[in-house]
């Protein structure tokens, strides 16, 4: 039973949501419908699963002294602080439905001056060790790497103004040397190419683990039987 | 808060996150630590006003249960006061599935976590089935189909179906077929190549910002 009804539960909403985009009609429509809602109401006590998870995580290397324990604190204190600002709407509208991004409320202030620069920061930082894994793969060792190599110069040119004043001193009749219009051009043709296989063979992938999934013939989502 | 203290607490996050570069140090550590935190009560905070208040609470009536004025009546008000029967009650089994969900913080009946989780995945391969086979594939292929009266429409064609062949494993990458995937491999590395262009590019306008951030905005010295 425990493991036979979630197959049942897997089965019975996959294919409705299926049959829903063939027959918009009572009742398939309406269970389309509401089992896109569910699924969206259910995500969100994995967010509530995933907050708790954190607080026992690191509750319990604060409770046992663990290395580097005052770090669990800057975190359960940052998880803390961020969600009582956002669920109380402190400094902000007062009431369930005001405005959580007020200007001015301290969800707001959270968000722009502590959220923002260390997000983006750490997104930025990724540039220093891009720099370092081009240095490794930007070396032409064989014939794919050079193709790779060149996408990636000439794209990364065609971007820059540099780019556009290395070229521009040729004639019209070859314009489309310029290495912007190459830019241009690798990105909607070429490039264009290879990512429409990639997703053609992305969606062949996934209608046939789609498939598995809801047939029951793939249950490692369940986990192990002695669970 | 004061702009001039809001902005220096910024610019000392960005400093703590940027200083990695040097080793890992303790405002290093401090301040990713307070990033995982902060990010899950973020989108913890998003989530909850996004799907569990107007989805949940609202359909339900719990909204208005908790003194909310400017909302409508919601099933529960329908069914205990009006004493009519509301669809919406109906949500109702989504919450108790969500509530199961958190079921598995409790090992001896943690296995009632699969139920939910049974929803999600089958939601999850109902949803994709459909907009994958409609996007990315057949979308996909209907836009290949086009007249070979251009050189970029030529290339288009025989750089999409050389790629497909590369991804088609279940025959050995020999003579005609061989050579077929090998001009896939330098089409999808191409792709790839761009797409690494276009990482560098984003990675490095973040950075510019970051940069423009504490010299522009916090010291003053870029105008």
């Amino acid at each position: 039973m425990r493991r036979q009804i979630p197959l049942v539960i897997t089965f019975i909403v996959g294919s409705v949501l299926i049959i829903s985009v063939f027959i918009p009609h009572k009742p398939f429509g309406r269970l389309g419908e509401n089992f896109s809602v569910y699924f969206d109401i259910i995500a969100v006590f994995a967010f509530i699963l995933g907050g708790g998870n954190l607080l026992r995580v690191h509750g319990n290397r604060i409770y046992r002294k663990h290395k580097d324990w005052p770090y669990s604190m800057v975190t359960v204190a940052g998880f803390l602080v961020m969600m009582i600002a956002g669920l109380f709407k402190i400094g902000g509208s007062p009431g369930i439905t005001g405005d959580l991004t007020e200007p001015g409320s301290m969800f707001e202030e959270l968000y722009m001056y502590v959220f923002t620069p260390l997000m983006a920061t750490m997104f930025a930082l990724l540039a220093f060790f891009v720099a370092s894994a081009s240095y490794r793969a930007f070396r032409a060792k064989n014939r794919e790497a050079t193709i790779l190599l060149l996408a990636a110069f000439v794209i990364l040119l065609g971007r820059t103004p540099f780019g556009v004043k290395l070229t521009s001193w040729l004639p019209g009749s070859l314009s489309f040397l310029e290495i912007p219009n190459l830019a241009t051009w690798i990105m909607s043709v070429p490039n264009m190419a290879g990512q429409r296989a990639i997703l053609i063979g992305i969606a062949l992938g996934v209608i046939a683990m789609a498939l598995r999934v809801i047939l029951g013939v793939e249950r490692t989502y369940l986990g192990a039987d002695s669970d | 808060m004061d702009s001039v203290f809001s902005n220096t607490l910024a610019a000392i996050l960005t400093i703590g996150i940027i200083s990695f570069l040097y080793k890992d140090n303790p405002l290093y550590k401090f301040c990713e630590s307070l990033f995982i935190g902060v990010s899950a009560g973020y989108w913890f905070v998003q989530q909850y006003y996004a799907n569990l208040l107007p989805k949940l609470f609202d359909n339900l009536g719990i909204t208005r249960l908790l003194g909310a004025e400017n909302v409508a009546d919601g099933a529960l008000q329908n069914l205990f006061v009006r004493g009519q029967w509301d669809e919406n009650l109906l949500y109702l089994i989504a919450g108790i599935l969500g509530v199961m969900m958190l079921l598995r913080l409790v090992p001896q009946i943690g296995w009632m976590s699969r139920w939910p989780m049974a929803f999600i995945v089958g939601s999850i391969a109902g949803l994709y089935f459909i907009t994958y086979f409609q996007s990315n594939a057949m979308r996909q292929m209907q836009n290949t189909i086009l007249p070979l009266n251009s050189f970029n429409n030529l290339v288009l064609i025989v750089g999409t179906v050389t790629g497909i062949i590369y991804f088609y494993f279940s025959k050995e990458h020999k003579g005609a077929f061989g050579g077929a995937a090998r001009v896939g491999i330098y089409f999808l590395m191409v792709t790839f190549g761009a797409s690494f262009g276009y990482t560098v590019m984003s990675r490095m306008s973040l950075l510019i910002g970051r940069l423009d951030f504490l010299f522009g905005t916090w010291l003053g010295l870029v105008k």
